[in-house]
């Protein structure tokens, strides 16, 4: 699982590395480091932002990171970074909409957070905007790919957004 | 000393070429034979442009009694202008033709997609055998430089992928839609009577005709060896208006967006409707086309411009046909 923990650093040499210690050490595989240097707490510390990938032991990296005088100021198991709108097309209701949502949301990378329907009458195709987030861009992939599947499969119109990479 | 160019063709392409040329002042080109279904008119000294035009305006040409064919097979000319209408499936008649100038050593400028969709490689081929070009600006977004843009000015640049709007009749109906609030059929007709759309409008709005743009994008620019049917195609004529309402509250809007990306397995060659914020440079309005080059070098460069018409068209052409000047 994915997990993204704010930290807060003294402005004293070799903390950095005091607190990236013991995340690999737990198994964890860091995926990004931010080191906010120039947003400073009031408290005089620095914030230091960590994403990594660790499956069990999180209690116990807490502990132990704040055993070093490393303050933990939070953490979230997952952390919705990417985002997108998709606009569906089709016999969104009678294809029940609510199992297309809990599709996606059930992946545990991404998830459904805003949806606005457009009804125009009772035999006549809907329209849906859906905004998607997710974990990365990699799982924002994954999920578009599997809202392609379940519209092909209920018959549905995708309209995605046009790529953005350089 | 003159070229001397034979045009197949007389209908819209081929008329606006013909007007280009006529009031052009160099005498770089001389325009020796000009054929349509009804036969040919020719002049081994130079036609008089202006005058051939005024009698074909006015239905009074006289032809002489010689097909395309027999002019592309016998006829003295150094560059052969095929502008004659695309046929997606055969590309015939102006494949034939293509292929018989090729074979006689003549060099060949093109507006017509089918040919170069189904048989870019061997036309290729078969130009460079007889050491002649075979040059088809005018085949992808009309006026836009697409193909003369990245052998000049962007020579050198690896072409990461390309996507873009490139059938202004799509474009102009999702435009209709979305600005005046009207459903697409009752845009379709409009688009129609304004002859923005064909009467049978298939090919402009399930998508072909920007399939058939990325095929021979796919081909020319990247190598690959892909079809028709390679194509992954929706067209725009399931996007409701409501659709395009939900997109426009997310200050979004609906085009249909052809796209060849030849990074090995996420191949996408795919025309389909997508949503492009508004303020994005592809977000143009109107019959215009827009493409979107992404390059190694020079990162991302945009072009937009008139993807169809008359003179338009006539400009591609034109730029192809002094390229080859520019060899002699």
């Amino acid at each position: 699982m994915r997990i993204t923990m704010d930290l807060e650093l003294k402005d004293i040499p070799g903390q950095l590395v005091k607190a990236l210690e013991p995340i690999s050490d737990a198994g964890g595989n860091i995926v990004s480091v931010v080191h906010h240097h120039e947003q400073r707490t009031n408290r005089g510390t620095i914030p230091l932002q960590v994403v990594f990938e660790m499956d069990d032991g999180l209690g116990a990296l807490k502990e132990k990171l704040e055993s070093r005088g490393i303050k933990v100021v939070r953490f979230n198991e997952m952390r919705l970074l990417e985002r997108k709108t998709v606009v569906l097309v089709g016999h969104i209701i009678h294809s029940d909409i609510r199992d297309t949502i809990e599709h996606i949301d059930s992946t545990g990378y991404a998830e459904v957070v805003d949806l606005s329907m457009s009804m125009p009458g009772i035999s006549l195709k809907s329209s849906a905007r859906i905004g998607i987030s997710a974990t990365g861009k990699a799982e924002m992939k994954k999920a578009l790919k599997l809202l392609r599947d379940i519209a092909m499969e209920k018959d549905l119109l995708v309209i995605e957004p046009i790529g953005e990479e350089a | 000393m003159s070229l001397k160019v034979a045009i197949i063709g007389f209908g819209s392409v081929g008329k606006g070429v013909i007007k280009v040329l006529s009031e052009r002042k160099d005498d770089k080109f001389q325009v020796v034979a000009i054929t349509d279904s009804k036969g040919a008119v020719l002049d081994d000294k130079g036609l008089d442009l202006a005058d051939v035009l005024k009698k074909k305006n006015n239905g009074d040409l006289k032809r002489v009694n010689k097909s395309s064919m027999d002019v592309v097979k016998e006829c003295d000319y150094d560059i052969l202008v095929e502008v004659t209408p695309t046929d997606a499936k055969t590309g015939q008649p102006g494949l034939s033709y293509i292929i018989e100038a090729l074979k006689r050593g003549k060099h060949v400028v093109t507006s017509n997609k089918g040919p170069v969709a189904l048989k870019y490689k061997e036309l290729k081929e078969l130009a460079k055998k007889n050491n002649v070009q075979f040059l088809f600006e005018a085949t992808v977004g009309g006026s836009m430089p697409v193909f003369n843009l990245m052998r000049g000015p962007l020579a050198g640049n690896e072409i990461n992928s390309i996507e873009g709007i490139f059938n202004g009749t799509c474009n102009y109906i999702l435009t209709r839609m979305a600005s005046e609030g009207l459903p697409y059929d009752m845009v379709l007709s409009e688009a129609k009577e304004l002859g923005i759309a064909e009467a049978d409008p298939t090919y402009d709005v399930e998508g072909i005709d920007t399939a058939l743009k990325m095929v021979i994008l796919a081909n020319s620019v990247f190598g690959m060896d892909v079809g028709l049917d390679d194509v992954d195609r929706v067209g725009i004529s399931s996007v409701c208006l409501e659709a395009l309402k939900l997109a426009g509250e997310a200050d979004m809007v609906i085009k249909l967006i052809g796209e060849v990306h030849p990074n090995g397995e996420e191949r996408v060659l795919k025309v389909s409707p997508r949503l492009v914020p508004k303020t994005h440079p592809l977000a143009v309005q109107g019959t215009l086309n827009a493409a979107l080059i992404r390059t190694k070098l020079a990162g991302d460069i945009f072009v937009i411009g008139k993807g169809a018409g008359s003179v338009e068209t006539a400009s591609a052409i034109l730029s192809d046909m002094l390229y080859i000047a520019s060899l002699q």
